[in-house]
């Protein structure tokens, strides 16, 4: 959560707003920002910490681990319309990449400004081609797109 | 941001934006109408404590509608990862 605290400006650039939840209390998540986080993000976490105790949160997300009793890595982008566009999850023992994420941010805000008239090919980045679907380029996307030169 | 008391984190039992659904019957359990999260779907609405800037507050994800969110969980606090 670190990384995602410390480069909290991009995502507020792209008008996102990031909810973090684990089990911990809020209790606890204030001593880890004060006695941790805000040492390796230089700055206090500028973001809610949920707390999930119960992990009441985490069942409906399909991240609750029962065995365990934590919240896997589940990583959710929701759009202005409350629709989850993307998720990843994973387990505990391997981070996120942030850079990743708002690929994907920018990628979807992309796909919904054009109002779903552009697709966004695999590895998009902001700037690059993106695809517009539709008869013509049916079994032509080879003619447009080279996955070569996008990755 | 007014302080609020301390209370355990629910899933409101609706997808954001919408009302949760009344089961007349009320022997059908709760789960039943449980929505769960699934990409394309609206995201399951939730209101939970939270720490936020210094205070202790709450977070309703439904409140940020109009907004693109990114929501994280993660195993815990002084985790290593």
């Amino acid at each position: 959560m670190s990384a995602v605290a410390a480069n909290h400006k991009k995502l507020q650039d792209l008008g996102v707003e990031v909810i973090s939840v684990s089990v911990d209390s809020q209790f606890v998540h204030k001593v880890w920002n004060d006695q941790e986080l805000s040492k390796m993000a230089k700055t206090d976490v500028p973001f809610h910490m949920a707390s999930d105790g119960p992990g009441n949160v985490g069942k409906v997300y399909g991240v609750f681990d029962e065995i365990t009793g934590v919240e896997l890595r589940g990583r959710f982008i929701i759009d202005p319309d409350g629709v989850i566009q993307a998720m990843e999850v994973m387990t505990p023992p391997v981070g996120r990449q942030l850079a990743e994420t708002i690929r994907q941010v920018q990628a979807f805000q992309h796909v919904r400004a054009s109002k779903g008239t552009e697709a966004c090919p695999a590895g998009w980045k902001p700037g690059a081609k993106t695809l517009k679907p539709g008869p013509a380029l049916v079994g032509n996307v080879w003619k447009e797109w080279s996955p070569f030169e996008n990755h | 941001m007014s302080e609020k008391k301390a209370g355990c984190a629910r899933p409101t039992g609706a997808v954001v934006g919408e009302s949760a659904v009344q089961k007349s019957d009320e022997t059908t359990p709760k789960e039943a109408v449980m929505v769960t999260a699934k990409v394309g779907s609206k995201a399951p609405d939730f209101e939970a404590p939270s720490y936020y800037r210094g205070e202790f507050t709450s977070v309703k994800l439904s409140d940020y509608l109009g907004k693109w969110v990114l929501l994280c969980f993660y195993p815990g606090d002084f985790t290593f990862v």
